[in-house]
């Protein structure tokens, strides 16, 4: 038994991880969209022994049924124990907000990357993520984010020769 | 031998010599780099074979190829990000051995048994390569779908503490794996046509990974700076030493042969090579907490496994990996059909590639030992930087495949499951293995069913097929007597794993309810 309890994020044991349900349910319906477009499927060619089908059931199946059994694990009281790591500090609770902001950040990029291009986007990104991540030094943050991104641009495109999209600042670059 | 003498002779002129260290420290920073692999980079240097010799090319695509098998190592073990699928065993060794204070004697075993395992792998590829095709063609794909079977149960219920929690990844895995219209339909595509080719490995192993990581310490980020530890030039002690080198001639023995099989890889020998060592390492204590062997083993797996599928790419043709199947585009755009007969048509061209072969082994040991206190700089960045720079690059590998914006969509999801991983313990490895696999087995028991038309039985008819489904109960009996051996002491926190690294690790065995 866990003797010291650094354990799971602000859950002590013996207590049901009620969060661990969730990831269950997750498990089910993965599960069962599996199982729902396998039923969707037509049979194989005639050449084909293993019908397109025959997988996805099988890895449906099993995926709802492993599902199942961890809802009961954890009604049982199975509690995960959290990934350790030198960054990480486990006692604390978890910093869902900081996790929402970097989302944030990284949507934006992937929304924008096609107007604005690497170029932007990537420093953009780099900034950000430093400074949601508590780095104070926002201009350095940008000049530095620029710098990847425009270096990394050109370094694709010259050195590897991969044209990265410019986005708007095509001809500029 | 005097024909390798001459290709010797040919590798060391000044203009393939500075090919090879080209390809050699090519290969290292784009395996240092998430998303970017060797197969990658080499299919864009494709068009330098319209203006470069072919010998020259092609010794620089095997430093390319040499030098990424040895590169993904260092990000694994200094990031835990892998930069090749073949390097993510080394990260759960090696990051943790990094973060123990032990990354200058990672980056050495790794760099040491590479050489090792590289050198002695090419050895067999110039012993080997003419003979080679005798042995490989006899493995049916009955044999390869059991072989695959046997990877796929070994690391998710011999590995990690909570077997509910490994067959829930991996499954997760095999679902991932199905996306695509690899079987003529279009299998949870939902519509997307973007999806209708599969979803990239690379993408999830860097999203779960780079992603899901980067996500994690966010949540958990310590707020008081910690002590960086220094790491000068990769050195060993003896003990090191006489702890890496059994693995190192261990994992080269698992690599060069499954490297040479098809669909063996790269992956499954590093794979396999994690898990021999844990079994059989004096110190089983310290794996899942930076045991060095599991470092040495997997390290030297893969730079053997290199040499393997090149042996079956020269001596029959056949490519086994994603690198291989572009190099044979290479070669072909020289006029060159890889095989046999290459070896009767075109020998002094083919010792050259062997001889180059020690010459690039030879060169990532000179080169990157001296160099690797430069990547270990890595951890002594502040730690917004560090985990800014992790999105950053592994958004840019995962958009420099299709430039879609879709692909970092992908990213962005996975990564948000590498983070619920996390959260809720579900070890990594089995579902990386499972989108590497999970086509695979299809693709084999299809090949098998066409062969014997349907009848089912031919999936145990073959000997090697029927050795590993007998290994495989053997290990499944071992497991529920070490269960029934060690009953869990209480009913109720049955599922609660060691959670202090001073815990004695038989807690990891205990069967978990199910």
């Amino acid at each position: 038994m866990t003797t010291t309890v650094p354990t799971a994020v602000g859950t002590p044991t013996r207590v049901v991880d009620k969060a661990q349900y969730g990831l269950a349910a997750f498990l089910v319906v993965v599960g069962a969209s599996v199982l729902v477009d396998a039923a969707t499927l037509e049979d194989g060619f005639a050449d084909q022994p293993v019908q397109p089908y025959a997988v996805p059931y099988v890895v449906g199946a099993v995926l709802t049924l492993l599902g199942v059994l961890l809802a009961v694990a954890t009604a049982r009281g199975d509690v995960p124990e959290a990934e350790d790591g030198e960054d990480v500090d486990l006692t604390g609770g978890a910093d869902w907000r900081t996790v929402a902001l970097l989302v944030v950040v990284f949507v934006l990029n992937i929304l924008l990357i096609d107007w604005l291009g690497w170029a932007i986007t990537g420093a953009l990104l780099f900034a950000g993520g430093a400074g949601v991540l508590g780095s104070r030094t926002h201009v350095r943050d940008l000049a530095i984010g620029t710098a990847l991104s425009v270096g990394t641009w050109y370094g694709f495109y010259s050195g590897l020769g991969i044209p990265i999209p410019a986005g708007i600042l095509d001809g500029v670059l | 031998m005097e024909l390798l003498l001459e290709g010797f002779q040919s590798a060391l002129t000044p203009t393939n010599l500075l090919f090879a260290v080209i390809g050699v420290l090519l290969g290292t920073s784009v395996g240092v780099l998430p998303g970017i692999g060797p197969a990658m980079t080499v299919a864009m240097l494709l068009p330098v074979t319209y203006s470069v010799g072919v010998d020259s090319a092609i010794i620089m695509f095997a430093g390319i190829y040499y030098g990424g098998m040895y590169g993904g190592s260092t990000t694994s073990i200094l990031l835990n990000t892998p930069g090749e699928s073949s390097s993510v065993v080394t990260a759960i060794e090696g990051n943790k051995m990094a973060k123990r204070g032990r990354a200058a004697q990672a980056l050495a075993t790794a760099a040491i048994g590479s050489f090792v395992a590289g050198t002695i792998g090419t050895a067999l590829l110039a012993l080997l390569a003419p003979t080679v095709a005798d042995v490989v063609v006899k493995l049916g794909a009955p044999s390869y779908f059991a072989i695959m079977l046997l990877a796929l149960f070994m690391v998710t219920a011999v590995l990690g503490a909570s077997k509910l929690r490994g067959f829930i990844s991996l499954f997760l895995g095999l679902t991932i794996a199905i996306v695509g219209t690899a079987t003529g339909q279009a299998r949870l595509t939902f519509g997307q046509p973007l999806l209708a080719d599969g979803i990239d490995v690379v993408v999830v192993a860097v999203a779960i990974f780079a992603i899901g990581e980067a996500l994690w310490v966010a949540a958990h980020l310590r707020r008081k700076p910690l002590e960086v530890i220094p790491v000068g030039r990769p050195w060993m002690s003896k003990a090191d030493w006489g702890r890496s080198w059994k693995p190192w001639l261990r994992g080269t023995a698992l690599g060069y042969p499954l490297g040479a099989v098809p669909a063996g890889g790269a992956e499954t020998p590093t794979f396999l090579s994690y898990i021999t060592e844990r079994k059989l390492s004096k110190h089983p204590e310290e794996f899942g907490k930076g045991a060095i062997e599991g470092v040495a083993g997997p390290e030297a797996a893969n730079n053997a496994s290199a040499a393997g599928t090149l042996t079956a790419l020269l001596a029959i043709g056949l490519p086994t990996t994603a690198t291989a199947a572009v190099m044979l585009l290479a070669l072909r755009g020289y006029g060159l059909q890889p095989g046999p007969q290459l070896f009767d048509a075109e020998p002094e061209l083919v010792w050259t590639l062997i001889a180059s072969l020690f010459v690039a082994n030879a060169l990532l040991l000179v080169i990157n030992l001296p160099m690797a206190p430069i990547w270990a700089k890595l951890l002594q960045i502040p730690r917004p930087y560090l985990y800014a720079g992790i999105l950053f690059f592994a958004s840019l590998g995962a958009y420099s495949v299709n430039f879609e914006a879709f692909d970092l969509g992908l990213l962005l999801a996975f990564g948000l499951l590498g983070l619920t991983m996390r959260r809720f313990a579900l070890p990594v490895l089995p579902l990386i293995i499972g989108v590497i696999l999970g086509p695979e087995l299809e693709e084999q028991v299809t090949t098998a069913l066409t062969i014997s038309q349907g009848d089912v039985s031919t999936l145990w008819s073959e000997p090697v097929a029927i050795v590993v489904y007998a290994l495989m109960v053997v290990l499944l009996l071992l497991m529920v007597l070490t269960g029934l051996r060690k009953p869990p002491a209480t009913a109720a926190p049955t599922g609660s794993e060691p959670s202090d690294p001073s815990e004695p690790s038989d807690i990891e065995k205990q069967e978990v309810p199910r």
